[in-house]
């Protein structure tokens, strides 16, 4: 299992080779993350890529979670069949026929109704909150499907409103499907290339889109560098939330 | 009180259940219905570089511009035709081979200590939160011509040039067989975990060798998470686009990429959307075929 490991491991100890070839170490420096620091371009895209993350998790989050509690809210008939396979239907599709799918709206929304006017940042991030809203969806319904519905009726029983139990017992005991389903739409976002590619403008290049263009000519060692520090991040925020999810169960059982 | 009627109230009702409805109809249903009717008229040079479907007519009606060309050049074309069952190998292969490498870590896990089955499990997840594009470029340094693998094979003497590994189909199995791994290993396990242990050790009481109580109890009682981990990894491979770009080599052909180099490189909308429709069907009849059968055998059962 630790085999999984060794590719990235790689690339991370070859981001500190002084080499311009990649493959030949010569000595331990930090030369192409001052380089990758410096490149003005990286710096735009990484900045674009972390606002469009931001506001598509968050977006994401809460069209999850309204499906989730819909879907909760539903007798079987037809029509939640049906809405449930809708739901289904960012995961199931390949990544080039969304992209392509979403551009044709566009374009299409663009001679209909003059918006988008230029594709961007904004066209980015709708694809995004698409694909991410059901991923949201499955994490925060299976954690709904654990929850005791007891204490949302005894809420009700001392006369809470409907928005109020919703407040102040649904969304509060959902809290770590939440912080999850936040961090798995945001890291999807953050690593999406495909869907961008398809549905982005002039001058909207995410930090995936650098990457793979940069990628496609060959190995680059300020890429092995952005890399590793993406890695780095992920797992930063992997273990952080982790930690908080563990003692905010520890409060509640302890 | 119900879940049903603490939702009860409309307005908690038509936000949750009309905000995603309406951006899935807009943004999920309706692009596939675009790309179904740009898929059936012709390209042309312009924006945008295709002819519209509907167009003013004689009466009152609209005139349809649709053709089924696309569609006759993708079973008339033998490069369409060999993408489709190139991706088809390739994915079935690579899913198999993913089968061979995941089951035994499947088993391991759902046979360790309770301890470190979770310590396990998030060992093959944790990989999966790391960027899937970084995940596949890691292994164009490894597999290059000066890559780590060549040169340390060249080094014991093993051989004497580099292996041509990366750009070729080798690495794109490898790559997929890498990155879709946790896909295969969370289902078996999950069926796995379920199991009854005691019927196998009822077995081996009753004189059944370990090997033939694996091969008839556990090995068929597995069958639905193989099945399910079987699909999880075939579907989003045989549409794969950056492992074949980045580890592919140039005769590699899989329908994704070639949707791609349609787009982007050759500017032809309908024929990616001709293209972008094949694929949905190949994609939606396993998962068709799974779920028939899965709910005949819950009515039989």
């Amino acid at each position: 299992m630790p085999l999984l490991y060794v590719p990235i491991a790689i690339l991370i100890l070859y981001s500190f080779n002084d080499s311009q070839l990649v493959s030949v170490w010569s000595h331990f420096s930090t030369r192409w993350y001052g380089e990758l620091f410096k490149n003005a371009q990286m710096r735009e895209a990484a900045w674009l890529s972390f606002s469009i993350a931001t506001i598509s998790a968050t977006a994401s989050t809460v069209l999850g979670t309204a499906a989730a509690f819909a879907l909760r809210s539903m007798r079987p008939s037809p029509g939640r069949s049906l809405f449930e396979g809708l739901l289904m239907v960012p995961l199931i599709l390949p990544e080039v026929l969304t992209g392509l799918a979403m551009l044709l709206l566009f374009v299409f929304l663009g001679e209909a109704i003059g918006w988008p006017r230029t594709r961007g940042t904004a066209t980015i991030a709708i694809a995004h909150i698409t694909f991410g809203m059901a991923y949201a969806a499955v994490l925060i319904r299976a954690r709904l499907s654990q929850q005791d519905p007891v204490l949302e009726e005894a809420a009700a029983d001392l006369g809470a409103t409907p928005w109020r139990i919703f407040w102040r017992v649904s969304l509060p005991l959902l809290a770590p499907a939440l912080i999850a389903a936040w961090l798995l739409a945001f890291t999807l976002s953050l690593d999406d290339v495909v869907i961008s590619s398809f549905v982005t403008g002039p001058g909207a290049s995410t930090l995936p889109i650098v990457v793979l263009s940069s990628v496609r000519l060959g190995v680059s060692p300020q890429i092995n560098a952005l890399a590793s520090l993406l890695v780095l991040f992920v797992a930063v925020l992997m273990i952080a939330a982790t930690l908080v999810l563990r003692s905010s169960s520890r409060q509640k059982h302890g | 009180m119900s879940p049903k009627s603490l939702s009860g109230s409309r307005n908690i009702r038509a936000f949750t259940l009309g905000l995603p409805l309406g951006w899935l109809i807009l943004l999920a249903f309706l692009p596939c219905l675009i790309v179904l009717a740009i898929s059936l008229v012709e390209a042309r040079i312009g924006t945008p570089p295709y002819e519209p479907l509907f167009t003013k007519g004689s009466g009152l009606l609209p005139r349809i511009n649709a053709t089924a060309d696309n569609y006759i050049r993708l079973v008339t074309d033998p490069l369409y035709l060999d993408a489709f069952l190139s991706s088809i190998r390739i994915a079935a292969i690579s899913s198999l081979l993913t089968l061979l490498l995941a089951y035994p870590m499947a088993y391991a896990i759902a046979r360790a200590k309770k301890t470190t089955r979770a310590l396990l499990l998030m060992l093959v997840i944790l990989p999966f939160w790391t960027s899937f594009l970084i995940r596949v470029y890691a292994w164009t340094g490894l597999l290059n011509s000066n890559g780590l693998i060549n040169n340390a094979l060249v080094k014991l003497g093993l051989i004497a040039e580099p292996l041509p590994l990366l750009h070729t189909d080798f690495a794109v199995h490898l790559g997929i067989v890498y990155s879709y791994l946790p896909f295969m290993v969370l289902p078996i396990y999950a069926v796995l975990e379920q199991l009854d242990w005691t019927l196998i050790e009822a077995a081996e009481d009753l004189g059944a060798s370990p090997l033939k109580a694996f091969w008839r109890i556990t090995l068929p009682l597995s069958l639905p998470g193989i099945v399910a981990g079987l699909l999880l990894v075939f579907i989003p491979a045989v549409g794969e686009f950056i492992i074949p770009d980045l580890l592919g080599g140039p005769d590699t052909l899989m329908v994704g990429h070639l949707l791609w180099t349609e787009f982007f490189n050759n500017h032809d909308w309908p024929m990616a959307s001709a293209l972008a429709i094949a694929l949905l069907v190949l994609v939606l009849t396993p998962a068709m075929i799974v779920y028939h059968l899965r709910r005949r055998g819950e009515a039989a059962s």
